[in-house]
């Protein structure tokens, strides 16, 4: 029974609407992988109580010959930045323990309404700000591949949940690159859609015109299928785009089938490159590009020169935006309250509060957006920031008119040590350099595995990004990519780690071992 | 602050230019709010609704939760830039304003900021007098409604030396419309009266479009009155207060007088007006200091990211523009003339501001005349007694009924007046308070003629009288009478009645 | 950033923005802060380079207008539901201590 936990969500579907296995088998199945693997892996800060009830409900409708969508009680773990009204949601935030919101986010209700079986709320860096998980108040998430370095960040609860085997599919957040480069160091494939692609509401904002909330899975063809459940239309969602999306499945699924790139011409973004990047990261893209050549791919080299304004773009506008959307923690309606001694006014609890509900990166971040929004300062900065988008947005508009899709590396490094760049905030910025533009611009991009750098034996990530709204044209590319690179390897990526499928994770040693393997 | 530090308002004017400026809220009466789909306690027959009750998790800015423009409040708020003479922008956009309060649920207001819907307009504002002053609109701005705040312990209710304060977030998020205008300068002497015809032109406009209750008491239209003094010849522009809040007609009238009584004596004795906050006491007719402006009013305002611009086409503004109500002194001209007033009568309803009531009580089927009457009679007396306004007493609809009570011989003028009294003591409708009072006229002939026999059964003498044709005699009776029914009589048939027994007792001799 | 402005802000600078944010910052954590800051503006203002007066801003990544809700009232919370979260509460109301500062 617990191969179960090996199936990717499309197997599960199969086999679950084939009555050969009961949801009930497969949400056990993942919850026993979570009790065995999670002390360790620390993905999950919070398990449902309910999901096997959740899960016999479905067996039940099933039974009764329901017309069930295709996921159906099929796993789902859940960022805990996602509002659920019967789980906490502390965005892994102190000042938000223990709160459990009066509604589901949008697309927590459409997972409800798919009947995917909600397995529990997944770590993250406090308010999604962070490369790496360790600036969760709740301690750490470990990378499945080896536990003494991160899983990414800031969704890399979701990706570790994922890569462990914990869960098929995930739900993410990502504002500069939380989905895709979590994605990248621990082997699994994750995709931020089109900005307005899926619903923000519920989504506990850190940056508004950034935030984008997305798949995780270990297939591209599962974080389709999970993309079709919550994309679409939001009416609470101002921002959301109200438009026909193809589905992304089928596209996936044309991908896979295809094994061709002819015709797809594949532009190689010039500054997300070279200098900065590890050496066996360059070398897997290198072959990557190599592989999607072999296939048919036409690959050009296209440049991108207001791309090394970025980070410094989005470094004024995320903690801009960040400083205003968390003021709302104040310690009135929800939420932490901490008197100062000897009591106070409103206005000292309030900032008694924060001070000790807020981690030290958070606190970094809204100083910084305050300044960046103060009188005489606006313009400098987040005035000057907004016009970098522009320039980003003109310089992807050239690109795609050279290219279908632009492809580099998803993230700079392989997974690194915890606490290597703890204190270095300038250093653990640069992880999303790859992936920020598309946030800045609202394109979609995909995370997905491009094998392991030969130095350190850790996962390496390929990004994919298309033009806004043409998320399903990644789908294809990217289906097709993995497939290309799976018959390369004989195997899946992550059947290459040393955790798969049921090898039991104490070993802690071998970890070690392989850690040091460079 | 004691009258003695007031400078005598004719020599304030002899010395210094006022100028003045204002920022009027207008809560608009949408069904649902600005930004969420909870319903609008500013909506018509809505009320404040107990506490917490009228939200969202938009209104009290759970996390996660975003802001939806409600279409209706935009429609609206284009209509009355375009009633204030405005142009609409072709592109609008929101921005957060933000600073912490315990009322601001996100501790950021959604408001407009460098880009308005409305901007540049005009208001002729007819003075008692008889001047017209022309107000220039420097914008109009759509933006929510904070909470409300309930200080509790201290002595005042105030929140200076409350204990703690509770917060119910009913009113957070009903949609506003910010009007500020330019300075305004050369009212001179009729500064304060300049500051209530204003207001009131405001309130008319609002109610003509049918976008707001208006109600000031409820704190449907408020206003912040800037004062500053310009030393004549000076050439140069005082420093200005911001009185907040001053929510009646009169007391926008008394508050810019006190404000610039108040300057006008620092500035004699040779002090300096500090910028800051005022405000308003009506008890004592008085402004206390407030806040001082300060560099924590950076409120680092930015693009609203949850919201997008707003492009009104060149049709709907069309659509909204031919659906405008008659401007206010056209509207003015065709009521004077419609209702047959003088020119007097027609300014003292203008003056007490109460325009729109004696319309709206036309309108629920009184006269004109009677209308005028009670509304610039007992009410407007009452309502100066209280220091109120009259409109916040009792409603057009109240007022009209009460009118067709004594048209139908219901009810004297006097027990209309008690009446009245009971409509506005919360005793419910005309016809509810005569009920509960007991206060029908006495129409039970017998009961009428027991009382007048009583009455001269006390004066046998005054039956010879009236025989010997004093009739005036009979006035007597008639008050005896009047005073044993409590007034619930008709004195006209009690005279027909006293007269009717001496000639009848006279036939039965 | 010139030599002769090595530190884009200062210890005070930073005491008053946290303010402005109402954090009670330590006079430790100002210090820290105030040093990791300058390097991230330092690193971070080089926007200004290329957000030259003809470059319009954008706001948003996708270019959206009029997207409003019809005038419609919605499902609400229930008072329990609205208090649910709330530190403190006296009957249906949020409870806050006492309020120094004015409203604005
Ligand atoms: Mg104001
Ligand atoms: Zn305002």
């Amino acid at each position: 029974m617990s191969e179960l936990i090996s199936l990717t969500a499309a197997e599960l579907s199969e086999k679950l609407s084939s009555r050969e296995v009961s949801s009930v088998e497969v949400t056990q199945a993942h919850l026993d992988r979570i009790a065995e693997v999670d002390g360790d892996v620390h993905a999950f800060l919070h398990v449902s109580a309910t999901a096997l009830k959740v899960a016999a409900e479905v067996d039940g409708a099933r039974n009764l010959g329901a017309r069930l969508s295709p996921l159906a009680g099929v796993p789902v773990a859940i960022k805990d930045v996602l509002c659920t009204r019967d789980m906490p949601s502390t965005a892994g935030s102190r000042i938000l323990e223990g709160w459990i919101p009066p509604y589901d986010a949008t697309v927590v209700q459409r997972l409800r309404a798919a009947k995917l079986v909600p397995l529990g709320k997944t770590n993250m860096d406090e308010f999604a700000m962070g490369s790496s998980t360790e600036h969760s108040a709740f301690g750490p998430t470990r990378n499945p591949w080896d536990l003494e370095r991160i899983p990414g960040g800031s969704g890399g609860g979701s990706a570790a949940a994922v890569a462990a085997f914990e869960t098929p599919l995930a739900l993410g957040s990502d504002t500069g690159g939380s989905i895709r480069q979590p994605a990248a160091v621990t082997g699994t494939v994750g995709m931020k859609p089109t900005y307005g692609g899926v619903s923000r509401y519920g989504a506990i904002a850190l940056a508004s015109s950034l935030d984008q909330v997305g798949p995780v899975s270990r297939t591209v063809l599962d974080a389709a299928l999970l993309h079709d459940v919550v994309g679409g239309h939001d009416p609470h969602d101002s921002t959301s785009l109200d438009r026909d999306w193809p589905c992304f499945a089928d596209a996936a699924r044309a991908g896979k089938a295809s094994g061709s790139l002819t015709g797809v011409r594949v532009g190689v973004v010039r500054e997300l490159g070279g200098e900065g990047f590890q050496s066996g990261v360059s070398s897997r893209y290198a072959e990557a590009l190599d592989l999607m050549a072999a296939a048919g791919a036409d690959i050009v080299e296209v440049s991108a020169p207001s791309f090394t304004y970025a980070i410094a773009a989005y470094y004024l506008i995320l903690p801009a935006e960040a400083s205003s959307n968390l003021a709302k923690f104040d310690s009135v309606r929800f939420g932490l309250r901490v008197n100062p001694p000897g009591g106070g006014t409103v206005e000292d609890v309030m900032a008694a509060t924060r001070e000790a509900g807020f981690g030290p990166e958070v606190k970094r971040r809204i100083i910084l957006g305050t300044y960046a929004l103060s009188a005489g300062y606006y313009d400098a900065y987040y005035g000057s920031a907004q016009k970098v988008r522009t320039l980003i947005q003109r310089d992807f508009d050239s690109a795609f008119a050279k290219a279908d899709v632009l492809v580099s590396p998803a993230a700079p490094t392989t997974a690194f040590k915890l606490g290597e760049k703890l204190e270095d905030p300038l250093a653990m910025y640069l992880n999303d350099v790859a992936t920020i533009p598309a946030n800045l611009a609202g394109v979609p991009g995909m995370g997905l595995p491009m094998g392991l750098a030969p130095e350190d034996g850790l996962p390496t990530g390929i990004q994919i990004m298309a033009p806004a709204f043409e998320d399903a044209r990644i789908y294809t590319v990217g289906a097709t990519l993995e497939a290309l690179l799976e018959e390369s390897w004989g195997r899946s990526l992550l059947s290459h780690s040393p955790r798969f499928p049921l090898d039991p994770l104490p070993e802690i040693g071998d970890a070690r071992t392989e850690g040091t393997r460079k | 602050m004691s009258t003695a530090e007031l400078m005598d308002f004719d020599k304030a004017i002899e010395l210094f230019e006022p100028v003045l400026g204002f920022e009027v809220h207008v809560e608009l009466n949408t069904k649902t709010k600005m930004f969420s789909s909870a319903p609008n306690p500013a909506a018509p027959g809505a009320d404040a609704g107990e506490p917490n009750t009228m939200v969202t998790p938009v209104c009290l800015g759970l996390p996660g939760s975003l802001p939806v423009v409600n279409e209706q409040a935009i429609r609206f708020s284009i209509s009355l830039g375009l009633a204030l003479g405005c142009d609409i922008a072709p592109s609008s956009r929101f921005a957060r304003k933000n600073y912490f309060y315990p009322d601001l649920a996100k501790n950021y207001q959604i408001s407009q900021y460098d880009e308005p819907i409305a901007h540049d307009g005009a208001v002729e504002v007819e003075l008692p007098n008889g001047r017209t002053v022309r107000v220039e609109i420097e914008r109009a701005h759509m933006e929510e409604d904070a909470g409300k705040l309930t200080h509790v312990g201290g002595a005042t209710g105030r929140i200076q030396g409350a204990d703690y304060s509770l917060v119910d977030y009913n009113r957070a998020g009903v949609p506003l419309v910010e009007i500020v205008t330019k300075m305004i300068s050369g009212a001179e002497h009729d500064a304060p009266e300049l500051a209530k015809a204003y207001v009131s032109t405001i309130r008319d406009i609002v109610v003509a479009l049918g976008i707001s209750e208006a109600r000031m008491e409820r704190g449907n239209l408020r206003c912040d009155a800037n004062v500053s003094l310009s030393p004549r010849g000076s050439g140069k522009l005082g420093t200005r207060t911001e009185t907040k809040n001053v929510n009646s007609l009169r007391s926008v009238e008394r508050a810019i007088r006190f404000e610039i009584q108040r300057q006008a004596a620092i500035l004699a004795a040779g002090g300096t007006i500090i910028q800051e906050t005022r405000h308003w006491h009506e008890d004592s007719g008085t402004t206390s200091a407030g806040r001082p402006k300060s560099d924590a009013d950076d409120y680092r305002y930015f693009p609203e990211p949850d919201l997008l611009p707003v492009e009104p086409s060149a049709a709907l503004i069309e659509e909204l523009r031919s659906a405008l109500p008659e401007p206010p002194a056209e509207r003015r001209r065709r009521l004077k003339d419609a209702w047959g007033f003088t020119d007097l009568e027609f300014q003292d309803v203008v003056n007490s501001g109460l325009l729109v009531e004696v319309e709206s009580t036309v309108a629920a089927g009184a006269s004109p005349a009677q209308a005028r009457k009670w509304w610039t009679g007992e009410i407007a007396r009452i309502a100066n007694q209280d220091s109120v306004d009259p409109s916040s007493l009792v409603s057009p609809s109240d007022v009209a009924a009460l009118v067709s009570l004594v048209e139908s011989g219901e009810l004297t003028d006097r027990l209309a007046r008690q009446v009245l009294e009971g409509v506005i003591a919360g005793e419910g409708s005309p016809a509810d308070v005569v009920e509960k009072r007991g206060l029908k006229v006495v129409s039970d002939d017998g009961a009428l003629i027991a009382a007048i026999d009583e009455a001269l059964a006390a004066q046998p003498d005054i039956l010879e009288k009236i025989r010997d044709g004093k009739v005036q005699a009979a006035g007597a009776v008639i008050g005896a009478v009047m005073k044993a029914m409590h007034g619930q009589a008709d004195a006209a048939r009690v005279r027909e009645l006293v007269l009717e027994r001496a000639t009848g007792s006279a036939a039965e001799r | 950033m010139s030599a002769t402005n090595p530190s884009p802000l200062d210890a005070a600078q930073v005491a008053h923005l946290a303010n402005l944010a109402r954090i009670a910052l330590t006079p430790e954590e100002i210090e820290k802060l105030t040093g990791e800051l300058g390097v991230i503006i330092e690193s971070i203002a080089k926007v200004s380079e290329v957000a030259t007066p003809d470059v319009p801003a954008t706001s948003h990544p996708i270019r959206l207008a009029n997207v409003f809700r019809a005038d419609v009232p919605g499902e609400t919370l229930t008072v329990e539901q609205a208090l649910s979260g709330a530190p403190e509460r006296d009957g249906d109301r949020f409870k806050v201590s006492a309020i120094l500062g004015e409203e604005q």
